[in-house]
């Protein structure tokens, strides 16, 4: 699998993310400025992480329209798969590429704990590694992550099986008291059609190591590596 | 409009007998930059004039400390060519002012003073105390500090990993913010601020300069007063983004050899930068003023050098290197410019529009900054509260009280605002003693902790300062951490009280004593005098920053329990002292007595103890006992896993003064029953007080038989308060 | 010539910002207030001399960057 990481100004989780890969793949993955428009054939590119232009405007809006944005939606009309988390998610929703946007939490505070997600699709490289209906673990850690978009959208996404991952409680129920910014029907992850992009608030790069205290995230790089070797 | 008169001096901060001394310095009247410049270089941030006598009797040496007090941050050696840099600095008062903006700019400048030195920040840490919960201004200022804090740390990128918050009514009209940067550099590539080699380019980058916190001496002074009120912010406003930029290009010019110095704009901008520079390389500087970017037009020499803009550093670079550097800052979108050089004149020369407007020796005017032997007075001494007069309260409703209480409650309402993962190395996140990260790539790990009780220090400045350091000793041994090195963030009063002045060289006595005592030497701290409202002092509150080095990360240890029938051990002697206690405090009203003494020897042989043990794996569970004494850290423990446990008392020890006593030096461990036996009496060949006190196991906590609460019950107690407080309607 | 970018939630999103400052409001006192949302205002200088270019050209920049259509409406105002 070949494998890249864009950095914009102020991405700050591009790091975390080329661990966890390195971890799965056995490489590490390329790095890729967002001033570099010309990039080398890649599987898997991923948006990462952070605060791109300091979430000045809207959070993701500026990385959206950068150079290197372009050349990212081409690759994922050709096929190449991209995964956004969390600013990548913002990223990723504000180019076009996946549906809704991501607003202000519903609490209105940044929050930043280890959530429930309930996997709702499994028929995708990104979630292969998964069972349906499993119930993982990941961080989030963010102040725009609540997910929304109009009527007929969601109706669309849903009927689609777009529905990546839920925010759950530990046995599996959604919940508003499991939705940790308030998020439309519970939703933590969405795909576009075709399930080569995915967009999620939670940090599956983040528990995908024991030392940090969990490995939930983990079948997700992994699954991208056995599907796209 | 340029007569300095009395008036113009001392709302700059200058007594008479400083100004005379200038005049004296200089062979001629200052001009009004010039005595902005003076003003600065000599108020107490900048010249510690208050401390200086003080702080130097603080034990700063050891083998592996690369460097003490003096430069940005301390600096020590963790092994493998890395070193850690770490500082704590306060933000008091720009965040009373404006909480946000305030306790943000206070996390920038404090990582500034990190990655100046060439380290990576890797956490961020901070000491935070608000006033009475009853105090109108308390919620907005809590909820303000902690989302300045969040909203600037987590958009650089660098996990805030803990802290610690106390409530008390002395700091109603001045809260303290001291916030905590820890930072990893290769050995070989550390950056001083000493400006060395004539003729060598000085360069300004970062953000650009306009009037932010030009200081509030200086808003009174006649030359402004027909300017419009816009024109003069005092209040600093920071750009996290700017200052992520900033850290990935001054790391990328690290990375090469262009840098001569460095040093980051903090306090006084420019003025204090350039002459500490200069300073150190005993060099003179000529900058002109027209080359500095301003964000305004019309900046006048004095408002250059006076801003406290936020996210600018200066550089002298090795001649020939300034392309390649200009290069790196443009990628990163920031500004760079050319704005001087390095003479042998020993002066400091500045010229705007061709003329020069101010020429000051550097020098004389650094190191003539006064220092004071103020007066002082040992602070009277309270008597001991022994255990048979202070009544006893039910320990089931005693424990529900202080798990409630707004000193003990939990602080998840604040940690959860904080990025505390980024990084991916974050290994004991926040809420248990010490925190914990990876050092990235390698086998090592860094506990980190904040530690003070001030309450302990109004009531003995010695016993309070040698107990803040022990604290930090033992949150660090905790973990299985080794304690390596301490910063400090000395908030007091007005040192001209002599009262005040005590709690100051006495808190310093008592901290030197233990970091002596502990090999936990002082390598960097930062003072905060003048903490007074209506001549109300603050508590003494000398905050103390730590941190120790795990050299095998799976060693680490941590606060919950970890499974049922495990066997709990108290280590560390109880007498159950309850003066200055929270048991005292909360349920009966006094805040009262002398605190806990601190016996150095046995928290030195305790600590080493407790290490040993982690460090053959023998302990599954440690926690340090602290505010509430010991029921409250049981119920921690067992709060942090959700598993109960049995507890059997003492005998020999009044219940009250058993369960609540805050006697320093002790732990609470767990280990496998069966390993129990062999770990008593290991404690008894060391000559360390050490006994079994119950089981873990069940989904209640019992003292002798009797159910104290359910595991749920104090965990939701313990939840409830600060966001059930947080959520009433702010009044503000 | 300056232009001024009113951008606003459309009606029917949900404003937890607005929510909140109206709940603010109410508990001091200023009572009678039925409903608040909350927007951005952006200002441009433009090199642009004709009104009516500017004005297009600004509502392009809105369409693009400036506002998330999605959720927020917007309106220019030139001069």
């Amino acid at each position: 699998m070949k494998a890249a990481v864009i950095v914009f100004p102020g991405s700050n989780c591009d790091r975390d993310v080329a661990v966890a890969l390195e971890a799965s793949m056995g490489a590490k993955p390329l790095m890729i400025w967002h001033r570099d428009t010309e990039l080398p054939p890649l599987d898997l590119i991923v948006v990462p992480g952070g605060f791109s232009y300091g979430d000045y405007l809207r959070s993701g809006a500026m990385a959206a329209h950068s150079p290197v944005m372009r050349e990212v939606k081409a690759r994922a009309e050709q096929g190449a798969f991209v995964l956004g988390i969390c600013n990548g998610f913002q990223i990723l929703t504000e180019a076009g590429l996946l549906p809704g946007v991501l607003m202000r939490n519903a609490g209105l505070k940044f929050v930043c704990r280890d959530v429930c997600l309930r996997v709702e699709a499994t028929n995708s490289a990104f979630t292969k590694g998964y069972a349906p209906g499993q119930v993982i673990r990941a961080p989030v850690a963010h102040h725009d992550g609540n997910w929304f978009t109009d009527p007929d959208t969601h109706k669309r996404v849903e009927d689609e099986g777009q529905v990546a991952f839920r925010y759950c409680d530990e046995g599996g129920s959604l919940s508003p008291q499991s939705n940790p910014n308030g998020s439309l029907a519970n939703i933590a992850g969405v795909f576009n059609e075709r399930r080569n992009v995915l967009g999620l608030m939670p940090h599956p790069e983040r528990l995908a190591d024991a030392m940090l205290g969990g490995t939930d995230g983990k079948p997700m790089f992994d699954g991208l590596v056995e599907a796209l070797s | 409009m340029s007569e300095i008169t009395p008036e113009v001096v001392a709302a700059h901060g200058l007594t008479m007998d400083e100004w005379a001394h200038a005049v004296e310095l200089l062979g001629r009247q200052p001009n009004r930059t010039e005595l902005g410049i003076f003003s600065v270089m000599w108020s107490e941030h900048c010249s510690y004039k208050s401390s200086k006598k003080w702080l130097k009797t603080l034990p700063t040496t050891a083998p592996w400390v690369i460097c003490g007090p003096g430069e940005n941050a301390g600096v020590i050696d963790i092994g493998d060519g890395q070193a850690i840099i770490f500082k704590m600095e306060s933000h008091n008062h720009p965040s009373f002012i404006e909480p946000y903006q305030g306790a943000a700019t206070g996390v920038g400048g404090i990582l500034r003073d990190v990655f100046t030195m060439g380290a990576r920040p890797i956490a961020n840490m901070n000491a935070l105390r608000f006033g009475s919960p009853d105090h109108p201004k308390t919620r907005h200022l809590v909820s303000g500090v902690v989302a300045g804090i969040g909203g600037y740390g987590n958009c650089v990128g660098v996990p805030t990993i803990g802290g610690e918050t106390n409530f008390h009514a002395s700091y109603n009209g001045n809260i303290l913010v001291n916030a905590m940067t820890v930072g990893l550099a290769p050995t070989d590539r550390i950056f001083y601020s000493a400006a060395v080699g004539i003729g060598n380019p000085v360069v300004y980058v970062g953000s650009k300069t306009g009037r932010d916190g030009i200081h509030g001496a200086t808003m009174a002074s006649a030359e402004f007063s027909e300017d419009s009120e816009e024109k003069r912010p005092t209040v600093q406003v920071g750009d996290p983004f700017t200052e992520k930029l900033l850290i990935e290009a001054c790391l990328e010019l690290m990375a090469t050899d262009a840098i001569v110095a460095i040093q980051d704009m903090g306090a006084a901008g420019l003025t204090s930068s350039s002459f500490e520079m200069a300073s150190k390389g005993e060099t003179g500087i000529e900058m002109d003023l027209d080359a500095v970017p301003c964000r305004e037009p019309g900046m006048t020499p004095y408002e250059i050098m006076l801003s406290e803009s936020q996210e600018r550093m200066l550089m002298v670079l090795k001649p020939g290197r300034e392309d390649l550097a200009r290069s790196i800052f443009e990628k990163w979108e920031l500004d760079f410019a050319i704005v001087g050089h390095l003479t042998n004149s020993g002066r400091m020369v500045l010229t705007k529009s061709g003329t020069v407007v101010a020429d000051l020796p550097i020098a004389p005017l650094a190191a003539a900054s006064p220092e004071y032997d103020r007066p002082w007075v040992s602070p009277a001494r309270q008597p001991v509260v022994p255990a048979e007069q202070v009544p006893e309260t039910d320990p089931a409703t005693a424990l529900r009280a202080l798990l409630a209480c707004p000193d003990l409650a939990s602080r998840r309402w604040i940690w959860e605002q904080y990025d505390h993962m980024v990084m991916g190395d974050t290994m004991i996140r926040p809420g248990g003693d010490a925190s914990m990260v990876r050092i990235h790539g390698t086998k090592k790990a860094l506990a980190v902790t904040t530690d003070c009780t001030p309450r302990y220090c109004l009531a003995d400045p010695m016993e309070g300062g040698r107990q803040a350091v022990a604290e930090a000793y033992r949150n660090i041994t905790a973990t299985g951490a080794l304690p390596l090195a301490v910063t400090d963030n000395l908030n007091f009063g007005n040192p001209q009280k002599p009262e005040i002045m005590g709690q100051i060289v006495e808190a310093i006595q008592g901290m030197g004593e233990a970091c002596r005592a502990l090999d936990f030497p002082v390598v960097s701290g930062n003072v905060s005098l003048y903490n007074e409202t209506n001549g109300q002092p603050i508590l003494p509150t000398p905050a103390i920053g730590a941190v120790g080095l795990l050299a095998d990360a799976t060693l680490a240890v941590t606060v919950p329990f970890k499974a049922e029938g495990e066997a709990i051990l108290l280590l560390g002697e109880t007498t159950g002292w309850l003066g200055q206690s929270l048991y005292l405090r909360e349920l009966h009203g006094r805040e009262e007595g002398a605190p806990p003494p601190v016996d150095l020897a046995a928290e030195r042989r305790i600590g080493d103890f407790v290490r040993a043990q982690i460090g053959k794996r023998r302990l599954t569970a440690c926690h340090d006992l602290s505010d509430g004494g010991l029921l409250v850290a049981a119920a921690e423990m067992a709060m942090a896993s959700g598993v109960g446990a049995r507890l059997d008392s003492q005998s020999g020890i009044a219940p009250h003064a058993w369960a609540f006593g805050e006697d320093q030096a002790r732990y609470l461990v767990t280990l496998p029953a069966a390993q129990a036996e062999a770990l008593l009496a290991e404690a008894k060949t060391a000559a360390i007080p050490c006994a079994r006190i119950g089981t873990t196991g069940g989904t209640v906590l019992t003292l002798d038989g009797k159910v104290l609460a359910s595991v749920a019950e104090m965990k939701s107690l313990n939840e409830a308060w600060l966001p059930g407080y947080m959520s009433k309607a702010a009044a503000h | 010539m300056k232009a001024k970018v009113h951008i606003t939630l459309k009606n029917g999103v949900l404003d937890p910002q607005g929510k909140a400052v109206q709940h603010a409001l109410g508990s001091l006192g200023f009572g009678g207030v039925d409903d608040v949302r909350q927007g951005k205002y952006i200002e441009l200088d433009l090199a642009e001399t004709d009104p009516a270019k500017a004005k297009a050209s600004v509502e392009a920049m809105c369409k693009t960057l400036l506002a998330n259509t999605v959720i927020e409406n917007f309106s220019v105002e030139i001069g």
